[in-house]
């Protein structure tokens, strides 16, 4: 399979900072989930097959963690965090507000693929609580018309 | 390395330096508990059930990842350490099912036993469990993943072990599980030893699975009958309608050669055993059918025609077909009985391997070839051709562990890039058909070089290959078939140049190399003496047929031209795996002895059901020569082992069997009561007479009788009767022996067996049958 070619500098840059192949995995995932939006089986084959692995081991690995995934997902895919400091300050209820208007649940996907919604553990923005994170952009200090209007901003840019 | 002492539970224990603390502890009887610890295998630290509190360390260690160090106080039996492993096992149960009642691993579930000794006797959960029904991953490996409690024992087996890598760890903390690498289903090598490592149910096993409980089976001790590395097996075995039914096998105690190492052969494909097709009765040939008889209609006709073709036409026209998976003692006994009843030479069995070419190279040269256990502990191991990984399972563990733990250098010269080229410190590519150039090579004829070459390995690769090989002391040198005659007389002359290198000639039935060592050879006798002079056989047996013998190929001429009156075939299947037209036996009178009507057994005039090797006692040898004892697990009501067959056979040729079978001479003994109070004294008798060799043998068919004269009279036999009755393995100098003999190299054909084939013995197996159906079918999904 191809990647970009900024992909393909950044991998071979990375590869040579570490002593062992298998050791660029984590980093390696996360660029190609950005690029192709999620880690398909051909994505995983290929990785397995460039760092000298088996695809169970790069299966094991993307288990591990959360912001790892092998199902696609939205556009945008929307982290409500609910942890402590954001949930003390309206978290759940920003949550519940984007499971209503976006008519899904936690991990689920909305119907035109704009949308993903998922629950998270703290993003490190408690001073700033409530906190959601999109892509890799934060919204902070949210409350439930915030969030309303951020959803609809998303939603102009991503069907413009 | 130097020693450690340190002080554990007021007791001093000295042990070398860099032991785990847990090994330490052992080495002086006292028990941590734990899981994950398993010994040969990467440190885990996971389950933290030997935990232990070490002074001066703020918080409870795990004894299986702290290497001890010199004063070291370590208490593991104090209030806060049980407090901490009943923590432990609370939590491990929190979520384990309790279905010990019908789990396969209650009875000898390492959890059971844990909780029994640490636990706690309730728990303060109530919340529902997480359930997830039983998975099937492949034809032999089922998975409870409920059961499971993360010891990560069967992911470390299967990779370090097995280099297969075929099981994964999946999401993290409380939702991890253990994931098969197709992700609903297993593709890997079928080994079981995933399953035999779980300490708990969680891994189950197709053959066993809810069949029986540890304590309803008999366990006995004996050697795989599958390939030649000659694994040590305990056989679990019950009643059933025809007898005892064996339904596990497993090498749990680690006893034997391989300690805990069995393939799936060894494991599962037992179950040829009780193959419905399996015969029970012998069968006559009548009016153009087999037809079910008895065995002293049997008996009477093959002695009456035997007889009658000796007497008439001389012993040359009746040819012997012996086996490569019967015992010792059987083969010796066919060996003499063909000699000394039928008068014939006409001696032979299927050859994968050619020993007497060994012999003849090492003869008089003891010290010369290496063990089993050897390739464990070598320095460097030299493997020309055979893939071992699929030939010789035991054998590519032994060296996979070496390299892995000991950093032993694998050399590794082959016409593929087999799967141990991973773990070679130095690997090879030959032309096919080029291993003897190989040897000329190594042996310093530089002339082969460039046709060497033209695999792909350049010359300075070679070159190279060559003198790290050279620089080694204490080398193994394992060699396939690939390897005959004169090549291994050279190998040899190269392995007698470096200093302490042994040799493994690889054969590949489970008694190839017993079947060679007790001379099934037209010209040679047992322990490779040649047949043309061996006034020592004379002495024993009586006179000898003086006519050269033929060989099984000459034997089939013969037969087609009508001077191969008879044919004996004691469990072989030269038509179905020789490929030999079976029209061109049909002039002769054909008996076979055999489990299963084969392709041979198809056309002969009489057919006797025979045992098995877990059906029967006596020793076997390994490919390498580990003589072992063979022990019976198995029955089948009216089957009989082929050393009765044989001893009833020259009793109906009116042979005096006293003159075949040594037997109820010397000892005799009030074997005592078997019942009431004394019960146990006839026990104790036998044990001491059988560690005296003294063991009465009351009977024709005691195969021990065979044993004392095979110890006495087989070079390299003369072994300690003790050690082997304990269940030790010993290696039998070939050296010792006779002149053993080069022979054609085409006599040799190789088994060709991979993982999950085992021969004829292979097809009757339905556990390696659905193996390999299934992988088809893995195959055609592939392809579209
Ligand atoms: S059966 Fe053997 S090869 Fe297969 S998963 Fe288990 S340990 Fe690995
Ligand atoms: S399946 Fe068995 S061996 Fe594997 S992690 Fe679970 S308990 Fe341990
Ligand atoms: S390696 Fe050979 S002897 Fe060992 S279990 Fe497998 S088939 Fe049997
Ligand atoms: S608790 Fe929400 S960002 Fe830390
Ligand atoms: S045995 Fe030490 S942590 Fe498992």
């Amino acid at each position: 399979m191809r990647f970009s070619d900024e992909f393909e500098t950044r991998f071979s840059e990375m590869i040579t900072h570490y002593p062992t192949k298998r050791s660029a995995l984590v980093p390696t995932l996360l660029y190609a989930q950005d690029e192709v939006g999620y880690l398909s089986d051909e994505v995983i084959a290929e990785l397995a097959g460039r760092l000298g692995l088996t695809e169970l081991e790069v299966r094991n690995v993307i288990s591990y963690y959360s912001m790892l995934t092998t199902k696609p997902r939205g556009k945008y895919n929307v982290q409500v965090c609910t942890n402590i400091a954001c949930m003390l300050r309206g978290g759940e209820e920003i949550l519940d507000h984007c499971k209503k208007k976006l008519g899904i649940g936690h991990k689920g996907t909305t119907e035109d693929g704009l949308f993903s919604l998922e629950e998270v553990e703290c993003i490190g923005a408690c001073s700033w609580a409530a906190a959601a994170q999109v892509n890799y952009d934060f919204h902070e200090n949210l409350t439930i018309e915030k969030m309303d209007k951020i959803l609809d901003e998303y939603k102009k840019k991503g069907t413009q | 390395m130097a020693d450690v002492t340190l002080i554990v539970d007021g007791k001093k224990v000295t042990a070398p330096a860099g032991t785990l603390l847990i090994e330490a502890c052992k080495s002086a009887g006292i028990e941590v508990p734990s899981f994950c610890y398993y010994p040969g295998l990467s440190l885990q630290g996971a389950c933290r059930m030997c935990v232990v509190k070490v002074e001066k360390m703020p918080k409870l260690q795990t004894a299986c990842t702290t290497v001890i160090t010199e004063g070291m106080v370590v208490i593991t039996d104090s209030e806060e350490v049980r407090q901490s492993r009943k923590a432990m096992v609370e939590l491990l149960l929190g979520n384990h099912p309790l279905d010990c009642p019908v789990c396969d691993a209650g009875g000898e579930c390492e959890l059971q036993d844990m909780a029994f000794s640490y636990g706690a006797p309730e728990s303060r959960y109530t919340e529902a469990k997480n359930h997830r029904e039983e998975q099937q991953w492949s034809p032999v490996v089922y998975f409870d993943r409920p059961r499971c409690i993360l010891c990560y024992r069967c992911v470390r087996v299967c990779g370090e072990g097995m280099d297969v890598w075929a099981l994964g760890v999946q999401n993290r903390g409380v939702s991890s599980i253990i994931a098969p690498n197709q992700s609903d289903h297993l593709e890997c090598e079928e080994c079981g030893m995933c399953i035999d490592i779980c300490p708990v149910g969680a891994l189950t096993s197709g053959a066993y699975r809810y069949k029986t409980r540890p304590w309803e089976m008999n366990h006995v001790g004996t050697v795989c009958t599958h390939c030649g590395d000659g694994c040590k097996t305990t056989l679990g075995v019950r009643r059933s309608d025809t007898g005892m039914e064996i339904v596990r096998g497993d090498n749990r105690d680690k006893s034997g050669i391989n300690n805990d190492f069995l393939c799936i052969k060894g494991r599962y494909a037992f179950d040829f055993a009780h193959n419905e097709e399996r015969l029970m009765q012998p069968l006559i040939r009548k009016n153009g059918k087999l037809e079910p008889s008895t065995w002293e209609e049997a008996f009477e006709l093959i002695g009456r025609r035997f007889r009658e073709v000796r007497d008439k036409d001389g012993g040359q026209a009746i040819g012997v077909i012996g086996s490569t998976r019967t015992t010792n003692e059987e083969n010796y006994l066919l060996s003499k009985f063909a000699r000394a009843v039928l008068k014939t030479n006409n001696v032979d069995h299927h050859r994968s391997a050619d020993f007497p070419a060994l012999a003849a190279a090492l003869h008089g040269k003891p010290g010369k070839t290496a063990t089993m256990r050897d390739v464990l502990t070598a320095p460097a191991i030299l493997l020309i051709g055979n893939d071992a990984t699929n030939q010789h399972p035991l054998l590519a563990w032994q060296i996979r562990t070496n390299v892995r733990l000991r950093s032993a250098k694998l050399y590794v010269i082959n016409s593929a890039e087999i799967k141990l080229k991973k773990q070679a410190a130095g690997f090879a590519l030959l032309p096919a058909g080029a291993d003897a150039k190989a040897v000329a090579f190594l042996s310093g004829d530089d002339s082969v070089l460039d046709s060497l070459a033209a695999a792909g390995t350049a010359r300075d690769a070679w070159t190279a290959l060559r003198d790290q090989v050279r620089g080694e002391q204490n080398l193994v040198i394992a060699f396939g078939s690939e390897l005959r005659g004169a090549d291994i007389e050279k190998l040899a002359a190269f392995a007698s140049t470096l200093t302490g290198a042994k040799l493994i000639c690889l054969a590949d039935y489970s008694n190839s190399r017993g079947a060679s060592d007790m001379g099934l050879y037209p010209d040679l006798l047992p322990g490779y003496e040649p047949a043309a002079s061996a006034s020592k056989f004379q002495q024993e047996w009586g006179s000898l047929p003086a006519e050269k013998g033929l060989t099984l190929p000459e034997m089939i001429d013969a037969a087609k031209d009508g001077k191969l009156k008879a044919l004996y075939v004691v469990g072989a299947n030269p038509v179905g795996r020789l490929g030999i037209d079976p029209f061109l036996l049909s002039k002769s009178f054909v008996v076979v002895q055999d489990m299963f009507l084969t392709e041979t057994a198809r056309i002969a005039d009489v057919v006797l059901p025979s045992a098995n090797a877990y059906e029967k006692s006596g020793t076997c040898t390994n490919t390498c020569g580990d003589l072992q004892l063979v022990k019976k697990a198995g029955e089948v009501t009216d089957c009989k082992p082929d050393f009765e067959m044989i001893v009833r056979i020259a009793d109906a040729m009116g042979f005096d069997v006293r003159g075949l079978v040594p037997f109820g001479g010397g000892t005799h003994s009030d074997m005592g009561q078997t019942r009431g109070a004394q019960s146990g004294e006839a026990d104790r008798h036998a044990v001491w007479l059988e560690a005296h060799n003294l063991e009465p043998k009351m009977t024709p068919f005691d195969p021990m009788a065979i044993l004392d004269e095979i110890q006495r009279v087989v070079a390299g036999y003369d072994v300690s009767r003790v050690n082997l009755l304990a269940g030790a393995d010993q290696h039998i100098e070939i050296a010792e022996g006779g002149a053993g003999a080069i022979h054609k190299p085409e006599l040799i054909v190789p088994a060709n067996d991979g993982l999950f084939s085992s021969g004829t013995l292979g097809r009757y197996s339905k556990t390696l049958n659905s193996v390999m159906e299934n992988r088809s079918a893995d195959v055609e999904v592939a392809a579209d």
